[in-house]
């Protein structure tokens, strides 16, 4: 087990800087999560912390070594990848046991390494099997046994759910998360998916175009986005964004006033972000009111698109008695779930 | 001039007599059996069971002309003796088993069968290794790739230069015999030494058919998935354990096909030996041995077919094998 930590990294391929000096501590057993959308840099920065792709500036530390110039067998790592990337001609015990070839262990202990890991993955009964006889669930699983094998301080995750349909991708998220509470090591987790970082992680890092936007708990990065980016990213649907201005401790926004006090000079334009989750679809009059364009029952609530003079928002509606479209609304929102967001797109409070 | 205007015309008749007759015959049928009318759908089904038959038929006829035809009569031919004139039973054949020449053509095409392919596999896996992790791979490939665009005989020829000799005191225009002697050696007449100039013959045929064996083995090494690779690097595997425990295993049918195809080419092997020893000195092959006794001094077909049908029935398994591995591989 080991704690990992990036310091000013930066990766450029030629003149192009894909990659902005990215700090980052990842604490001893944490489970840490890196979303964003694609092109974000996320990869990038796992294969770096890998070894796969050289360090352009900056350094990582795994434990007390910087590894910058480790080869990636050195480093005390094991890697799950998107497409698996099991060995198609080795059965099994061989795809698993391929790590152990160089270890010290003598072939009894080493069997009795691969039987434990298998049992953990209930895969004992496919160890002689080809992987072309397995499926995608069952490849997945060999993968990670073949990264638990060798008993490493990291484990680093390339978007290992991706290939796998709705359902399995459930059950093996909650599978990935069990076996991090059993072994308790350090894991980085690379996804697009913002559910995934949200159910998995002790802490998420977003991250946009190479720069890293914020790092936090799931309920920090949900209920204190550091910037427009975040608020939009995480949680879906994503947070309604209304254009406001800000005056004499009011708020204007789409014709209404709120009182607040924010941090921001007489007379500023800011953003008023409110999620579908706060806006809630009241018959008193409340603070927008707007006309139903489209319903979409999800069962124990209705997403409600709401027409207010040109501008949609989504908002929740109950679920048993939704209200009909071309239906006049009125929205309720607590002011105190209200975001604000600045010109440049932070937040402020 | 005259030979190109012939070729030209050739290739212009031929071309617009293939279209003529696909679209003629085509436009024959719907006329014989239109697809309307009330009987429609019996003209259809008519229709559609002759019209395979008529677009494959040009080519099923020329196929029987030029290969069933003469291999049923090679076979006959093989049953009779020198004009083809007195059928003599496995007389021809008895007297392969007894000729000395015959034994030496089949050992040493054994010997070209086990080199060739071996080496020309092995090199064209190394060069198409090799080349995909330099920056001027490219380039090498083109160059290892091109005498795969010179013919047999003109390989045959160029190499002859190669290994020519010169007798002692004169310059040796052999480059071989050039660097031995630049060396401090003795010139050496390499062609006719026995033995080893068999494996001189066979390096000008590993000369032309790595580039082969490269392009293909390149491509099924370019199509081995990334992560399986750089999985490997972090399960600890160095270069060459990548290449031989990963990258190797995964291209078995590849690496096959290539070995076979090449084993074909082998069996076959007639130019090279023609133009550079015609078979002296310990050297025949199967192929040139068929030659001499078919077409060379008192032609005797009896004999030179019986050798014919030795060889067809040495590639027909070899070519068997290898359609059937093809065909697994494209699914």
């Amino acid at each position: 087990m080991a704690t990992v930590s990036l310091r000013n990294l930066v990766k450029a391929y030629g003149k192009t800087e894909v990659l902005h000096a990215i700090s980052l501590d990842v604490a001893d057993g944490e489970f840490v999560v890196f979303v964003g959308p694609s092109g974000c840099g996320k990869s990038t920065t796992l294969r770096m912390i890998a070894g796969l792709e050289e360090v352009s500036a900056g350094e990582i530390w795994i434990g007390d070594r910087a590894v910058n110039h480790l080869e990636p067998k050195d480093r005390n790592i094991a890697m799950v990848f998107q497409n698996y990337a099991i060995y198609p001609h080795m059965t099994v015990r061989k795809n698993i046991g391929f790590g152990l070839r160089t270890s010290k262990l003598s072939k009894p202990d080493r069997n009795r390494r691969i039987d434990e890991v298998a049992a953990i993955l209930s895969m004992t009964d496919y160890l002689e099997r080809k992987p072309a006889q397995l499926s995608g669930g069952q490849r997945q699983r060999v993968a990670i046994g073949r990264a638990m094998v060798r008993d490493p301080a990291v484990f680093l995750f390339d978007e290992p759910l991706s290939n796998l349909d709705a359902q399995l991708r459930t059950q093996m998220r909650l599978e990935i998360k069990k076996l991090h509470q059993r072994v308790g090591t350090t894991v980085i987790f690379v996804t697009h998916d913002q559910v995934e970082a949200m159910t998995m992680a002790d802490r998420i890092v977003i991250m946009k175009d190479g720069s890293i936007q914020q790092v936090g708990t799931p309920a920090e990065v949900f209920h204190q986005p550091a910037n427009i980016f975040v608020a939009q990213f995480i949680g879906a649907p994503s947070m309604n964004m209304l254009p406001a201005r800000y005056a004499g401790g009011q708020i204007s926004v789409a014709g209404q006033s709120i009182k607040a006090t924010l941090p921001l000079p007489d007379g500023s334009d800011l953003t008023v972000g409110i999620r579908p989750d706060d806006l809630l679809v009241s018959a008193e009059p409340a603070l927008f009111a707007g006309i139903v364009s489209v319903l979409e029952p999800l069962g124990s609530e209705t997403l409600a698109h709401i027409d207010i003079g040109g501008r949609d928002l989504i908002a929740t509606a109950d679920g048993r008695s939704p209200p009909a479209v071309g239906a006049r609304v009125h929205l309720a929102a607590d002011t105190a779930n209200l975001h604000f967001f600045a010109p440049t797109g932070e937040a402020v409070r | 001039m005259e030979q190109f205007l012939l070729a030209s015309g050739t290739i212009v008749a031929g071309v617009f007599g293939c279209v003529a007759w696909f679209w003629g015959s085509n436009m024959a049928l719907d006329a014989v059996y239109p697809a309307r009318g009330p009987r429609a759908g019996r003209n259809m089904r008519h229709a559609s069971a002759i019209r395979p038959w008529l677009f494959l038929g040009p080519a099923i006829l020329l196929l029987s002309a030029y290969l069933v035809y003469p291999v049923i009569n090679s076979a006959w031919r093989s049953f009779n003796d020198a004009d083809g004139a007195r059928f003599v039973g496995l007389k021809n054949y008895q007297w392969l088993l007894a000729d000395g020449k015959f034994h030496e053509s089949l050992s040493n095409n054994m010997l070209w069968l086990v080199t060739v392919p071996a080496l020309s596999t092995l090199f064209g896996l190394v060069a198409a290794q090799l080349t995909d992790r330099i920056r001027w791979g490219n380039f090498a490939k083109s160059m290892i790739f091109m005498p795969m665009a010179i013919s047999f005989v003109g390989a045959g020829v160029i190499w002859k230069f190669i290994y020519d000799f010169r007798g002692e005191g004169l310059e040796q225009i052999g480059i071989l015999n050039a660097i031995v002697v630049y060396f401090g050696g003795m010139p050496q007449t390499w062609l006719v030494t026995p033995f080893w100039n068999s494996f001189l013959l066979m390096a000008v045929l590993v000369w032309i058919q790595t580039g082969f064996a490269m392009v293909i083995l390149s491509a099924a090494l370019r199509g081995i998935p990334e992560e399986s690779i750089e999985a490997a690097i972090l399960d600890g595997a160095n270069p060459w354990q990548v290449f031989m425990r990963i990258k190797v295993p995964q291209i078995w049918g590849t690496i096959a096909v290539v070995w076979t195809t090449i084993t074909i080419v082998v069996l076959k092997i007639f130019d090279i030996v023609f133009v550079m020893t015609n078979g002296e000195w310990g050297t025949q092959v199967l192929a040139n041995l068929m030659y001499n006794w078919m077409f060379r001094g008192a032609p005797d077909y009896g004999r030179g077919s019986a050798i014919a049908i030795v060889i067809m029935l040495l590639v027909t398994p070899i070519m068997i094998w290898n359609i059937r591995n093809a065909r697994r591989e494209m699914r």
